[in-house]
């Protein structure tokens, strides 16, 4: 977290007190203490389970991602059930009283600050008062008790709704005074988002609470959990796993950066530029994160041509140049097996193509040339001549997009490129961030000389790309 | 075997069948109910390489009406045969869709879903139908139908891993093995929910299944994306491997080969599920290291060359993979691809002796792979282990030189 603000400080104190005086009244009440520490010490060690098991950064990914939905809509984390069946089984103080510890005392990997402790602390106590209030006012305990379904399912969906009001609500808050996200963004999707996850694990919570009542007792109701531990511990695989592959493909693009003697992050740059233009175009989200894979890739066919080629140093023969353009199909040849690529595939083939049929592989005109090839091809073409290269300076992006004006129609085509200028319009310029910056060349290579780069030149030349070769075009 | 297991589940359905046909159904809303849930979880099933239990939902809901005692308080009534008749029933609905995709080895899971059904009903029903459970209290009961349960893993694992055996021909113990191991991943999910089932509908009646099928089929999409990711990392790895292949630095289709090679030899040599992925994985990128060169080895034939320049490659190969956050054992393997047999770890000695079988084979044409494990037999001084070549020519031989693909 960034440095906290006085007013997101005061917040958070605001709510942890909130959840205090809903917990209050439990010294006056009449409360099940044993249930309520049984509870405290499940959401605890779920709370300490899930650090541990997964890579403790899960939980904690800042208030907005806090207790209720997670980020990005993925389930919520797996001690909602203990958290609800206590709201179903307490009365509201107790029920306040059963997040507390785990909040308070579990610690991740990494130091946790107090402001979020007492802040996850003080949402969730407060969420699971505001449940167990709602379920009993309907009447719930007592469907409850008596396992009067489907009444119970209704007290319980009241109680989630409630919950779920409750914590979107508080996150609303903190997004808009700690992390300064502008306050009609803040309350956005956050309800909705979190309403199924939390509404399945509401129904675990409510499963948990009938056996609790029922002739079986508690050990029947610590049985649910397993199942519901066993799907987190799948997501958290999965999440692995998907990290792993997205690592493993950023890494064979910067051995093609590296290999072909690019800035490094072209790839990824492209990438983002053709993410940008896809957004502009209004494509779904699908397709937006299938053409930035196509950008990221759109190279990768240049792992299978000779480095000494890609890098010689000189005039290249006709013959070697031929060489060269081969790249996009070797690129087609690679990831032809790779099933989610989809439409990026094609992408990858034809990102040389020109509209006016003079490029390559197959000379393909106009609207032959599948979109998203289009796409990269401006992408490709824009951060070529706004980057350093070894031969060139960085052009500014106004002479970039000016250059690219020029060549729509015959090289690019126009929508695509006022796309990118509209984007880049509106989101006050151009700042890639490269993510992964680490890499160190390597094998033996010689000193870098670039021949292929994609700056374009129209049919009437471009000025100023003295020095580049024209190896490729 | 595989004939015995499907003779004895034919036997018991027949068997079942025909008693409930006689004799009708007991509880017919519950018998129903539970038939729905099977056909359902049947039905959202799917068929990954990766996960064993593919219908979990299908096999709680037929493992707790085994355990069913009660409903709502009520006392049922049903045998273990109605059990199997209804499991039956409702996994040859279910199944269906999924035979005229033609997905699936179906005859298999039919037999395994009913024998298991089967066993934790003939252990359970008549037990309480005679009433001998009547005087245990709530926790003990609960503890008896896990303990149960726990068992009737057992016993399906031993039968997964005996169906697989005689399908495939690899080794029953390493199979059991990855059985047993899997059995604790959703095997625990499915079995807690197949318990957790019983004792909400004893409790609440059949409104317990609709409510707790929501969570398990989370499990199940959570599964089923695991998978998906795993398969789609699985195809990256293999089409990026093939990079050395295009750019002319290997033979086409050398690093599947190798793969496909390298994982049967680990499979006869026993290793387990996640030690053969790091050598598949390993297998596949072997030749990375060769993208680094500038100029290509010729026929990209790494084993005749000098064991220095050998060890360069391998370490340039592990420096590349280490880089492509895949897991770091798959590094070590390719790195250490090039040392001798006995300061290397199990899998890198086999990516080695396949790897210049491989080599050998494409070189020498007609009569090529007895001559190639002639010469890997001379090797086995220093560079290729004994045992690694034996099990490679027991895998040659039993598929007569024809490795089949079993790359996703």
């Amino acid at each position: 977290m960034r440095s906290i603000t006085p007013w997101a400080r005061v917040y958070v104190v605001a709510v942890a007190l909130g959840a205090v005086l809903c917990a209050a009244p439990v010294r006056s009440a009449h409360a099940p203490w044993g249930a309520v520490a049984l509870f405290a010490a499940l959401c605890a060690a779920c709370e300490q389970l899930a650090v541990g098991r997964f890579g403790g950064g899960r939980g904690y990914e800042g208030p907005g991602a806090a207790g209720s939905g997670g980020t990005g809509g993925g389930p919520p984390r797996w001690h909602t059930p203990v958290l609800l069946a206590g709201a179903f089984l307490l009365p509201p103080a107790a029920a306040a009283l059963v997040p507390l510890p785990g909040a308070l005392l579990v610690r991740g990997a990494e130091r946790t600050p107090w402001p979020r402790r007492l802040w996850r602390a003080g949402q969730l106590g407060i969420g699971a008062w505001t449940a167990s209030r709602v379920h009993w006012s309907l009447g719930g305990p007592d469907a409850v008790d008596s396992s009067g379904f489907p009444y119970a399912l209704f007290g319980a969906g009241a109680a989630v709704v409630a919950f779920c009001l409750v914590l979107a609500l508080l996150d609303g808050g903190i997004l808009a005074l700690a992390e300064r996200v502008p306050v009609r963004l803040a309350w956005r999707g956050l309800f909705v988002r979190s309403l199924v996850p939390v509404g399945v694990h509401g129904l675990a919570g409510l499963m948990m609470a009938v056996l609790w009542h029922g002739p079986y007792g508690p050990v029947a109701a610590l049985l649910v959990l397993l199942p519901m531990w066993v799907s987190w511990w799948v997501f958290a695989q999965y999440h692995r796993e998907r990290a792993a592959h997205q690592a493993t493909i950023r890494a064979l693009v910067q051995a093609v950066d590296i290999k072909d003697g690019y800035t490094r992050g072209h790839s990824e740059r492209v990438g983002q530029a053709s993410m940008m233009i896809a957004r502009e175009l209004g494509m779904d989200d699908e397709r937006v994160e299938v053409l930035r894979f196509a950008g990221i890739l759109h190279d990768v066919g240049k792992l299978g041509v000779p480095t000494r080629l890609l890098r010689k140093d000189g005039p290249l023969t006709p013959q070697e140049r031929r060489v060269i353009e081969l790249h996009p199909e070797y690129g087609h040849e690679i990831v032809r097996g790779i099933g989610f690529l989809g439409e990026a595939r094609s992408a990858i083939l034809h990102h040389h193509e020109r509209l006016d049929g003079s490029g390559y592989p197959y000379g393909l005109v106009g609207s032959q040339i599948p979109e998203f090839a289009r796409v990269v091809a401006v992408a490709d073409a824009f951060d070529a001549m706004t980057s350093t290269r070894s031969y060139s300076r960085a052009r500014p992006v106004q002479v970039a997009l000016a250059e690219l004006e020029r060549c729509a129609g015959s090289q690019f085509d126009p929508e695509m490129v006022q796309a990118l200028v509209r984007a880049l319009g509106r989101g006050g310029g151009w700042h890639p961030a490269v993510t992964a910056d680490s890499v160190q060349s390597r094998g033996d290579y010689p000193p870098a000389s670039p021949v292929s780069s994609s700056t374009p030149t129209c049919p009437d030349g471009v000025p100023g790309q003295v020095g580049t070769k024209d190896g490729v075009r | 075997m595989r004939t015995l297991v499907h003779l004895t589940a034919g036997l018991l359905t027949t068997l079942s069948l025909a008693h409930t046909l006689w004799s009708g159904l007991d509880e017919r809303a519950v018998a129903l109910s539970f038939g729905l849930l099977v056909v359902l979880g049947e039905l959202t099933r799917w068929s990954g390489p990766e996960s064993r239990e593919v219908a979990p939902l299908a096999a709680a809901g037929a493992l707790s009406y085994a355990l069913l005692g009660e409903d709502a308080g009520r006392a049922t009534h049903h045998g273990a045969l109605q059990v199997v008749a209804v499991v039956f029933a409702a996994t040859l609905v279910g199944c269906v869709p999924h035979v005229a995709r033609g997905q699936g080895p179906t005859a298999d899971h039919l037999a395994r879903r009913v024998l298991t059904a089967g066993f934790a009903a003939v252990c359970f029903q008549p037990l309480y139908n005679q009433g001998v459970f009547g005087a245990w209290g709530g926790p003990a009961y609960v503890l008896l139908l896990v303990a149960l349960l726990g068992l009737t893993a057992l016993c399906d694992a031993v039968l997964a891993a005996a169906l697989a055996h005689s399908r495939t021909g690899w080794p029953f113990g390493p199979l059991l093995r990855d059985e047993l191991r899997a059995t604790l991943g959703i095997g625990t999910a499915v079995c807690a929910t197949g318990v957790v089932m019983a004792l909400a509908v004893a409790v609440v009646g059949l409104w317990a299944l609709p409510v707790f099928s929501l969570p398990l089929l989370l499990t199940q999409l959570s599964f089923r994306r695991y998978a998906a990711v795993r398969a789609t990392y699985r195809q990256t790895i293999a089409s990026l491997a093939r990079a050395t292949e295009i750019a002319g630095y290997t033979p086409a289709g050398h690093a599947r080969r190798v793969a496909v090679l390298s994982t049967a030899v680990g499979r006869e040599l026993g290793l387990s599920e996640p030690e053969l992925t790091v050598l598949e994985y390993a297998a596949l990128m072997h030749d990375i290291g060769q993208l680094s060169l500038v100029d290509p080895v010729p026929a990209g034939a790494t084993a005749v060359l000098p064991v220095a320049e050998q060890r360069r490659i391998a370490l340039l190969g592990g420096a590349v993979v280490r880089q492509t956050g895949v897991a770091a054992a798959v590094a070590v393997v390719v790195e250490r691809q090039a040392d001798p047999y006995r300061e290397q770890p199990v899998s890198a000695r086999i990516v080695r002796a396949v790897n210049a079988y491989e080599e050998k084979v494409w070189e020498a044409g007609a009569d090529g792979p007895l001559r190639a494990l002639e010469e890997l037999r001379l090797g086995t001084g220093q560079d290729y282990e004994p045992e690694v070549v034996e099990s490679l020519a027991r895998v040659l031989a039993r598929n007569g030189g024809a490795v089949r693909e079993r790359i996703g």
